[in-house]
């Protein structure tokens, strides 16, 4: 248990939706359509954005839309709410530091 | 004819519904506003994302109740304008603020039902912001909305009757449910037990079911703990409890479910003039409503954003709350049923009043936390620098002054998971009546709001 697990969040279901093609931080990797950013990034990473103020680590907390602690930037659209955003093919989301040049 | 009234609901949960079938009912025209892709809220809410869920699993014996929200929904088609994705953001001079899609709109209204529901009430624990550490309800809402679980083996902590449900929901999807770790004693549940046998007797077997279930599969639960702290350096990797002995325990797993019941969402019936009450049960404030829901000129509240209550509870003050907007419309309303809603109402209150101190909310806890423990998640704000500000010579007379000198509840959830908690914390440490802390005040817009909104003009 001391090493970072290379996902937090597992999925138990089955999905009925195509696999797509997302980039983290500039990693390639698939997740499936519609299901939210938060799962998308959290399916791989332990983390999902570093705090603005010390840089540790956060993972969401609330996953309903209220404690805006799983906001990550997404190309073109700026800040989101990784919990209550559906993703879609060829989705660039960014965890961190620095954002997109 | 008169000219058509605009009656609005805010949320999609079991009382925005009830009360949107009941205004369909009478050939109205209700305008629902709801920030989720789909009806249901919290409790009853249907996945967003493509999973295939057996929801008679999920569910289990409320499955008709789940059922029956999303038929009496669907039925309502072309009766009810209905605004999924949509964020209510301010309530000012009798209009509702939206945003959808980047685009700001305004929607005045003759009458508005806030049916805007709870989230989960938590405390500051070392550790709680870890990746790992999610709230509980949050952790149900991840299984029912994702199909996906929190992590590979949980331990389920704090003090609510959604421990042991979503403990066994979690074990059911195939989860690893490493411990229960209960803040309440048997003894505080025990005591609480007769005015829950009164008031819903089926609710109580249910809930003992779902520990005995837990039991039976062989599932630690352990009562009458304090929680120590969630462990881990970048993620989590256990939780330490003390037993009612005070013996140390750690329980090895990779993700901690957290919560202390109800927190309800109360900041729009602020903005829209509801003056708020204190009350002593739930430890917090809510609006003062009459017995229908009223609470200020064209303004109703029902659900749980009104009074902690539960699912029933808020479908039926949902409809006492639309039948209230009509007769003040002018349009008459059921009498005998509106009696019998109120009485029914009131006694499924009064069992969450019971549930309330069987799942106590230990709310002296945050006095005896170290400094270091973070009590603003947002804006990084520690419990020893709110401790500093109440030690000046001029300290904060309530929480809205403690949030001025610390920034504790100015960051974008604008409070929701520490203000309860800081109010505690400056009763507790000052030894002031937590009633005379306040409450944090709301400010629009309620839910963050970007600079690139499309406004009207």
């Amino acid at each position: 248990m001391s090493e970072a697990p290379r996902g937090q969040v597992v999925r138990v279901k089955r999905r009925h939706a195509p696999l797509v093609v997302i980039e983290i931080d500039g990693e390639q990797v698939e997740a499936f359509a519609g299901e939210s950013v938060l799962v998308a990034v959290l399916a791989h990473r332990p983390a999902l954005r570093h705090l603005e103020f010390s840089g540790e680590p956060r993972a969401g907390f609330c996953l309903m839309g209220a404690c805006q602690d799983c906001w990550v930037e997404i190309e073109g659209v700026g800040g989101a709410r990784a919990c209550t955003t559906p993703v879609s093919a060829g989705l660039r989301v960014s965890t961190g530091w620095p954002r997109f040049g | 004819m008169a000219e058509a009234r605009r009656v609005l609901i805010v949320g999609a949960g079991p009382a925005g519904v009830a009360a949107a079938a009941v205004l369909a009912a009478h050939r109205q025209r209700p305008f629902l506003i709801d920030e989720g892709h789909a009806p249901g809220g919290q409790v009853y809410r249907r996945a967003s994302a493509p999973v295939a869920l057996d929801i008679k699993a999920l569910f289990g014996s409320q499955v008709g109740k789940y059922e029956r929200l999303h038929a009496t929904f669907a039925g309502l088609a072309g009766s009810v304008e209905h605004r999924p994705r949509t964020l209510a953001w301010a309530v000012h001079e009798r209009a509702v603020h939206t945003l959808a899609e980047g685009k700001a709109e305004v929607h005045p209204y003759d009458a508005l039902i806030l049916a805007t529901g709870a989230t989960d009430r938590l405390l500051p624990v070392p550790g709680w912001t870890l990746p790992g550490a999610y709230a509980l309800g949050g952790a149900q809402t991840l299984l029912k909305d994702q199909g996906c679980l929190i992590g590979r083996r949980v331990v389920f902590c704090g003090s609510s009757p959604l421990l042991h449900l979503v403990a066994l929901q979690y074990q059911a999807a195939g989860g690893e449910v490493a411990a229960v770790v209960d803040t309440t004693t048997t003894g505080a549940k025990l005591a609480a037990a007769p005015v829950l046998a009164a008031n819903g007797f089926a609710t109580l077997l249910r809930g003992l079911s779902y520990m005995a279930a837990l039991r039976c599969k062989g599932v630690r639960i352990h009562h009458g703990t304090r929680l120590v702290a969630i462990e881990g350096e970048t993620h989590v990797t256990g939780l330490r409890f003390r037993d009612r002995r005070g013996n140390e325990h750690r329980v090895e797993a990779d993700a901690v479910a957290i919560g202390f019941g109800l927190r309800a969402e109360t900041q729009l019936a602020e903005l829209g003039g509801a003056r708020l009450r204190y009350d002593s049960v739930f430890r917090q404030w809510l609006p003062d409503v009459d017995a229908d829901g009223r609470c200020a000129p064209g303004l109703y509240a029902a659900g749980d954003g009104c009074a902690i209550g539960g699912a029933d509870a808020a479908e039926e003050s949902g409809q006492l709350a639309a039948y209230a907007a009509l007769a003040d419309l002018g349009i008459a309303a059921p009498n005998a049923r509106m009696a019998r809603l109120r009485a029914h109402v009131a006694r499924l209150r009064r069992f969450q009043r019971g549930l309330a101190k069987a799942f106590d909310w230990p709310h002296s806890w945050p006095m005896d936390m170290p400094d270091q423990v973070i009590l603003c998640r947002c804006e990084n704000v520690t419990l020893g620098e709110v401790r500093a500000t109440l030690r000046e010579d001029i300290p904060p007379a309530d929480v809205n002054r403690a949030k001025a000198f610390t920034r504790c509840g100015m960051g974008r959830c604008q409070g929701r998971f520490c203000g309860l908690a800081l109010g505690e914390l400056m009763a507790a440490e000052t030894g002031t009546a937590h009633e005379r802390t306040g409450w944090l005040r709301a400010q629009a817009p309620v839910k963050p709001v970007p600079v690139s909104t499309a406004f009207p003009s």
